[in-house]
């Protein structure tokens, strides 16, 4: 797994092939939108998804860890599909949610799924955290007050397709421009959405940068202002 | 045999009418209380032979409640025949009801009909399914004495099919008096057909009346003026020929294989169309109205020509229709006598019928089928066992009506013929899948659907359950689909949404038989407008190409290498296998020739399989992942219906290896684990079997979050429970459908010891057709990862590397932010891009 460097508001950040972002500076490590219990949100509901999303999310994780050994984990909002997932959780998948997370400063960001946090997970919950420069939120995109602050947010899921010589490819992406980063969607059952949906208008406005999810690293492409230049 | 009641002969000769022998062995059928299979050409008075004896019976002992189903696959097929039939019951004076109950009845009929049941029912296999997921379905059905199964053949095999039969099996149950009753064009496999028609899955109980076919059909070739291309599907070298053709006749229907293919020749007519002869476009993307409109024309004697896909295959006759032309190679014969039988809908006078291939290869398939049409041959695959997605919503509607035991299910669902030979394990399996998903980790039975009692009966959990299965019922999967509307003005129809979103403004494509100008995505419609520059492109449909059959290609290939039959054959044909037999050699019967030549720094390779397509494709993907291992870099690869190329960096030497049985085993393996195809038929059977929602045309897509994708499913299962019943029955169904495996393995067992290696220096004059065939596979197939890394490098070279924050310029120099350009296809932008300059100065 190949990492690629991004430079905002001076603060060099990298982003992971698996879709975790790392602030090296800071020994923090930041995913979005885990969604946890999205199966079994949907069983409940008379769509019986397989249940193993839980656990392939929490093991994407731990991998994820164990490569970066963060010293910080920031999970950007709609960890939990619903307010009711941690009850739903399967015992040894909430054990493997404070195995992985019981040692570490973790910061759960609030997002629109889980906008109040369930009682006894480890780490504070908070509606967006501020670091030097950096905001993370969950929903980004709202002007931005200083010069030099920069914004890491979750909650669009994003996803570009690149044309290839075979047909054009789609995947999760980061989408990124001087001063935003998206991240994609990190939970196994969560779709995406294109860049180029006018939802994701206010990100990189005058253009910006994809990364494209790969096996082994990111495929990345500029995006124009309108979102059809190169992809 | 018994005859008429006086009423009804008085009826017949009314019209200058006699009945049909065939109408009076149906008669006879009903009188001694047997089901039948009516088997006949079009035109032969089927659906008048069905209804008959039902008619008979209700004039002759006036009836309460319901006693005929009529099913028919189209809806409005059901509607036109209910018309139809009124004409001899208000003529005769019968005092017989008859309804039809399809999507589209207003819900208060709907009511009154399960309160009061016509005598007569008309209907379709969705609704005949949800009727029998009602609770009071048992009283509805309990009086029915014949169940009416219309085209049948157009049935059996699909999942609507599936569907159908495992209907008829629960109104077995509800109704044992019913005798079933086939309507069917003539087909390969009558015995399959008797099956399916039967009560208890036997060929036995089923009497088959089979009317020989009329007169013998008339059909001709008709090649292009000037030079005979080489490849190329589409037969519009051949436009003036059909324009003639139908200026000459008085009603023609111009049959195509494709919608795109529609669209092209419909454009090309009225490119020469200068008489403005009436010409029209029906394919089954346009709306229901526009559609039905040009029935109505056509019906009404108003039109000379018809361009049509499979869309005019069934339905009633569309008055005189005095010739066929079939664009492009019929691909089957059964396939080709029903549609040239569509003209002339009178037995006893010959069908006029006209080929028009599209390239050489077609010009002799073309001769192929002629040949067979007159030696009254027939073909087509056997209808496949049936689906576990179809069975599992069938399931689902059984408990709904009423609590069923499991064993009398299953014993109930082996007596419809495509589950006759249903395991325990896999009905087991779908039951449980209904119930909470089936997975091993049982982890949702507190919200399954299904309970069982203390009796071992199994109840649904709640009146919502079945509400779901009503809005999910049904086997017909659509593409996501766009509706395309005229600003200001009405909708054209639909077309897939993929191939909008590589529109861009201003673009032109071909639809609805005009040239249309994209401008926006509006309100889930792609707004248009008439006209625009330039060529337009042409919205193709995913899936849409018959494969060759077995029968066919077998005969190709004998006409190729038989030189006495040769003389039939146009000259440049002839010629061109003359050509072949002294550059390389003819294809033998039973050998498998494989040329391998170089040809701009790759080498080829071409296999003449005459495998169909779908095979090719599939042993296009084997081949080059034996090639990868053997060392021959093999590059990418194409499957015509004829034959397989692959080119590859280096020559492969020894073709042996890779045609032996045994790439079914490893390399299939991968190949499925990787295929794109799987995921699609995964999708369609994970929506079938409920997991899924259905996507319901013109609806508006619920929130980002809410959808679950398909492929995200599909991984995360195959991960966790690859031996799950939804994998395994979308294995299944892709071993028998889409890769044709059966027919390869077919194949490496006929030419085990045959393979005959023929090394060229240059291309071969038969290999010509396939090099310039459209759809070409890139081995990277799988490795998506590749091609990304190449796309990305693409894009690195071409940019420079540089990030396109033009934000930072805007920061140092105030320009307004650039603005798109909107008239060019892919602007340069190398201007506007800032190399590294955003890093170096915020440091």
């Amino acid at each position: 797994m190949i990492a690629a460097p991004l430079h905002i508001a001076g603060e060099r950040l990298m982003l992971c092939p698996s879709g975790a972002l790392l602030w090296p500076a800071q020994r923090l490590l930041a995913v979005a939108d885990l969604h946890l219990e999205k199966g079994s949100h949907h069983a409940a509901r008379g769509r019986m998804l397989p249940p193993y999303d839980t656990r392939e999310t929490l093991s994407r994780l731990a991998q994820t860890l164990r490569r970066h050994a963060p010293g910080r984990v920031v999970l950007l909002g709609d960890s939990f599909h619903d307010a009711a997932a941690v009850q739903r959780m399967a015992a040894e998948d909430a054990a493997m949610l404070f195995r992985l997370l019981g040692a570490l400063d973790v910061t759960w960001v609030l997002g629109n799924h889980d906008p109040v946090l369930p009682k006894g997970l480890p780490g504070q919950a908070m509606e967006s955290l501020t670091l030097g420069p950096i905001t993370f939120r969950h929903i980004g995109g709202a002007p931005l007050a200083r010069y030099n602050e920069a914004e890491v947010s979750g909650h669009f899921h994003p996803k570009a397709s690149l044309e290839t010589r075979a047909g054009a490819i789609s995947r999760p992406c980061f989408l990124a421009d001087p001063r935003r980063v998206v991240l994609p969607a990190f939970g196994a059952f969560t779709g995406g959405l294109d860049v180029r949906d006018p939802a994701l208008a206010a990100f990189a406005p005058r253009g910006g940068r994809v990364f494209l999810l790969g096996r082994d690293r990111l495929y990345s492409a500029p995006v124009g202002p309108n979102r059809m230049s190169a992809i | 045999m018994r005859t008429l009641p006086e009423r009804f002969q008085n009826w017949f000769a009314a019209r200058g009418w006699q009945p049909r022998p065939h109408q009076l062995a149906m008669l006879a059928a009903a009188r001694d209380g047997v089901s039948a299979l009516l088997i006949a050409p079009t035109g032969g008075g089927k659906t008048l032979a069905g209804f008959l004896p039902s008619l008979v019976e209700l004039a002759e002992n006036p009836f309460e409640g319901l006693h005929t189903l009529y099913i028919s696959p189209l809806k409005a097929l059901a509607v036109d025949i209910a018309r139809n039939l009124m004409a001899p019951v208000d003529e005769m004076g019968l005092p017989i009801s008859i309804e039809t109950r399809t999507g589209d009845t207003p819900a208060n009929r709907r009511a009154r009909q399960r309160e009061k049941p016509p005598n007569i029912l008309l209907t379709t296999p969705e609704s005949l399914t949800l009727l029998l997921s009602l609770a009071d379905a048992d009283t509805m059905f309990a009086t029915l004495r014949c169940v009416v199964l219309d085209e049948i053949h157009a049935l059996a095999g699909t999942k609507r099919g599936d569907q159908l039969f495992l209907a008829l099996s629960r109104l077995t149950s509800l109704a044992p008096l019913a005798r079933h009753v086939g309507l069917s064009a003539t087909v390969a496999h009558p015995e399959a057909l008797r099956a399916h028609v039967s009560r208890h899955a036997n060929a036995q109980d089923v009497r088959l009346i089979a009317v020989a076919g009329g007169a013998a059909p008339e059909i001709t070739i008709q090649l292009p003026a000037g030079r005979l291309p080489w490849g190329g599907h589409m037969g519009l070298a051949s436009a003036p020929e059909i324009y003639r053709s139908i200026a000459a006749s008085g009603v023609t229907i111009v049959f195509v294989n494709t919608r795109a293919q529609a669209e092209l020749v419909f454009a090309a007519l009225w490119k020469l169309n200068e008489d403005s002869l009436p010409i029209a476009l029906h394919h089954g993307s346009l709306t229901v109205e526009q559609r039905r409109k040009v029935e109505a024309a056509m019906a009404a004697g108003r039109l000379r020509g018809v361009v049509a896909t499979a869309s005019l295959d069934l339905g009633i006759d569309w008055g005189a229709v005095d010739q066929v032309v079939q664009v492009g190679a019929p691909k089957g014969v059964s396939r080709l006598l029903q549609r040239v039988g569509r003209a002339n809908h009178r037995m006893d006078e010959p069908s006029r019928a006209m080929l028009v291939p599209a390239n050489r290869f077609e010009v002799i398939e073309c001769m192929a089928s002629i040949e067979a049409v007159a030696a009254g041959k027939q073909d087509g695959e056997a209808p496949r066992p049936g689906g576990l997605d179809v069975l599992a919503q069938h399931i689902l509607a059984m408990a709904c009506h009423a609590p069923f035991h499991p064993d009398a299910l299953f014993a109930e669902i082996r007596r419809a013929a495509p589950y006759a030979a249903l395991t325990r394990r896999d009905f087991d399996d779908t039951l449980r899948f209904v119930e909470d998903g089936g997975y091993a980790l049982r982890s949702y039975e507190r919200f399954a659907k299904l309970f069982r009692d203390a009796e071992g009966l199994v109840h649904i959990r709640g009146p919502v359950v079945a509400r779901q299965l009503r809005m999910n019922l049904g086997t017909i999967i659509e593409t996501p689909l766009v509706k395309v509307r005229m600003r200001g003005g009405p909708y054209l129809g639909e077309v897939e949404e993929w191939f909008i979103s590589t529109l861009r403004a201003g673009d032109n494509f071909l639809f609805a038989g005009q040239v249309l100008r994209f401008e926006a995505m509006e309100a889930n419609a792609a707004i248009v407008s008439r006209g625009g520059e330039g060529e337009p492109r042409v919205p193709a449909y995913a899936g849409s190409r018959m494969p060759l059959t077995t029968y066919l290609a077998a005969e190709v290939r004998a006409i190729l290498h038989d030189q006495s039959r040769w003389p039939a054959l146009p000259e440049e044909v002839r010629e061109w296998l003359a050509l072949q037999a002294l550059r390389s050699v003819l294809p033998a019967p039973d050998e498998l020739l494989v040329e391998v030549f170089p040809r701009a720094e790759k080498f080829f390779l071409v296999a003449y399989c005459f495998e169909g397509r779908l095979a090719h494709q599939t042993l296009g993907m084997l081949i080059t992942k034996r090639m990868e291992k053997l060392g021959y870099g093999p590059l990418g690869y194409v499957g015509t219906d004829y034959v397989l190329a692959v080119w590859s960096a280096f020559e492969p030497t020894n073709v042996h290896p890779l045609f032996e049985e045994d790439i079914l085993g490893e390399e299939l393996e991968e190949w499925i684990n990787e295929s794109s195809m799987l995921r699609r038929t995964f999708r369609n059977i994970a929506t079938i079997a409920g997991l899924l929602e259905k996507h319901h045309p013109g609806q508006e897509k619920s929130g980002r979050a809410m959808t679950v994708n398909a492929d995200l499913i599909y991984d995360v299962l195959r991960r966790h429970e690859p031996d799950h019943v939804l994998l395994r029955a979308t294995r299944a169904e892709a071993a028998a459908g889409l890769t044709d495996i059966g027919r390869i393995a077919t194949l490496l067992a006929r030419v085990r010891q045959n393979i005959r290696h023929i090394r060229l220096d240059r291309v071969s004059p038969l290999a010509v057709p396939a090099l310039i065939e459209e759809g070409r596979e890139w081995v990277a197939g799988g490795a998506e990862d590749a091609l990304l890394a190449e796309a990305a490098a693409l894009v690195h070279d071409a940019t420079d590397g540089a990030e396109m924050f033009s934000e930072s310029l805007a920061v140092v120099s105030e320009d307004p932010a650039p603005r798109p350009r909107r008239d060019t296809p892919r602007p340069p932008r190398r201007n506007r891009f800032i190399r590294a300059a955003p890093k170096a100065a915020r440091r």
